[in-house]
């Protein structure tokens, strides 16, 4: 019974971090316990659900199992209508994370990590300042587990890491609401990825149509926190666009869930313990996408568990920084250029994007290159020389 | 004080995300919320994808 063991490793949460975490400390001879609240990996799906293919390659072969469409286009619409296409340098996929979560948590379990669901944890045993295990319920009785590391992988609401004592509470305005609904019966080409930005739209984010093959698509929105604060949701602004574009699709799922756009934190680790994935704000802030980051974040944190334990090393915060400094060399640093971006785009308004839009559709598609993007760009918005001036100097 | 509809909860743990006092505790399927320890900031009001939790007015005596 795992109520009664020790582990190297408690990783709470059962998502793609968690599970890479379990996989690769696993696979390094660590003993992983993975505690997972609800009955289902990978249920329910939290997730626009698209990687890119240079993302999911670096960790594992593309199953086609896992995969409902191959992406290798995007189309932007701007608030105008003016619509915009491009071929994408990286493909990309859209995902069943239903089937990828769980093949991911099977496969750590292959290498020899447990996984546990329907566990839900609600404290950490701490001795000395020191995080060395977790309190939590699994079928209405209390359980106390102890281990070396503790791992927070429990995404957006990141309670583990606030238990511990770091801040992992996220900004309003770094917090986009979002929802998806799965919707069939619609006219689709499902080899592109469209996105609509305009705050009619989305404020504050973008609206997605991810095509899932058999006229298919995960349809969603995420708006800014600062947006949902003037009082009209996620949900309303999605069902305004359903009606108005897609007004007799049928509704097969809805999802919703938060994501946390936001810098890395700045402290991902205390004493025994150390915060992957969502928990740790390692999605993209720029575009929202998580799945790669949170299991390179997993990856990096399972590496430096692997090494203080095989050189018999206290996991202090000190010693713990190597993973901060792994990830910072990973993603960490590129996120914060992201974030700064993201804080530029997010100043436009829908005549700004209106402008650069048709400004950019006026050249011919072969001609399209990233640099005649942007100096169209900066000649329909010059202040977004200043934007982008305070990107490169990080004003 | 924060109302919670819940049968219109889809437990996905946006509002605790937001909650600067961790007075929110999600399972897989109960929300609940501390309110000894809420601010009524309302934060998670505006987080909300679905409307699911408002904002009351307390009674004062």
């Amino acid at each position: 019974m795992w109520q009664q063991q020790q582990f190297d490793c408690i990783v709470v949460g059962g998502g793609p971090a968690g599970t890479t975490f379990a996989q690769v400390a696993s696979r390094g001879g660590l003993s992983v316990l993975v505690l997972e609240k609800d009955r289902d990996i990978g249920m329910p799906v939290r997730c626009g659900e698209a990687i890119s293919d240079k993302g999911l390659r670096y960790f594992h072969d593309p199953d086609p199992r896992w995969i409902l469409s191959t992406i290798d286009r995007i189309k932007l619409t701007a608030p105008n209508g003016t619509e915009i296409e491009f071929d994408l340098n990286d493909k990309g996929y859209i995902l069943d994370r239903r089937i990828f979560d769980y093949d991911l948590a099977h496969m750590a379990v292959q290498e020899g990590a447990m996984v546990v669901t329907k566990a839900y944890v609600n404290g950490l045993i701490i001795d000395n300042d020191m995080v060395c295990g977790v309190k939590g319920n699994y079928l209405n009785t209390p359980f106390e587990v102890k281990a070396k590391f503790v791992i927070g992988a429990d995404g957006v609401e990141s309670r583990v890491g606030r238990w511990g004592g770091l801040r992992t509470q996220v900004k309003l305005k770094d917090m986009e609401s979002g929802i998806q609904k799965t919707v069939s019966g619609i006219e689709v080409q499902s080899n592109k990825f469209e996105f609509y930005l305009s705050r009619k739209w989305a404020p504050g984010g973008y609206l997605w149509v991810f095509p899932k093959g058999n006229k298919s698509a995960n349809i969603g929105l995420a708006i800014s926190g600062y947006f949902a604060k003037e009082g009209k949701s996620a949900q309303k602004f999605l069902d305004e666009f359903l009606q108005w574009k897609y007004p007799e699709c049928s509704v097969l799922t809805t999802v919703v869930g938060g994501i946390p756009v936001d810098k890395t934190l700045k402290c991902m680790v205390a004493d025994g313990l150390m915060l992957v994935g969502d928990a740790a704000h390692t999605v993209n802030p720029m575009t929202g996408g998580g799945i790669s980051s949170g299991m390179m974040s997993g990856m990096a944190a399972a590496e430096t568990a692997i090494e203080l334990l095989h050189n018999k090393k206290e996991p202090t915060r000190a010693n713990l920084n190597s993973y901060e400094k792994k990830w910072a060399k990973l993603r960490g640093k590129k996120h914060e250029k992201y974030y700064r971006i993201k804080e530029a785009i997010f100043r436009f308004d829908d005549d700004d994007l209106n402008r650069i839009a048709d400004g950019i559709a006026a050249v011919k598609e072969e001609d399209r290159s990233l640099m005649k993007l942007f100096s169209i760009a900066v000649s329909k918005k010059p202040t977004l020389l200043i934007d982008v001036m305070r990107l490169f100097t990080g004003l | 004080m924060i109302q919670i509809e819940e049968n219109k909860c889809d437990f996905c743990g946006c509002c605790v995300g937001v909650c600067p006092v961790d007075c929110i505790e999600v399972m897989e399927s109960i929300i609940e919320i501390d309110d000894e320890i809420c601010i009524d900031c309302d934060l998670c009001v505006f987080i909300c994808p679905i409307d699911v939790l408002s904002s009351v007015a307390t009674a004062t005596i």
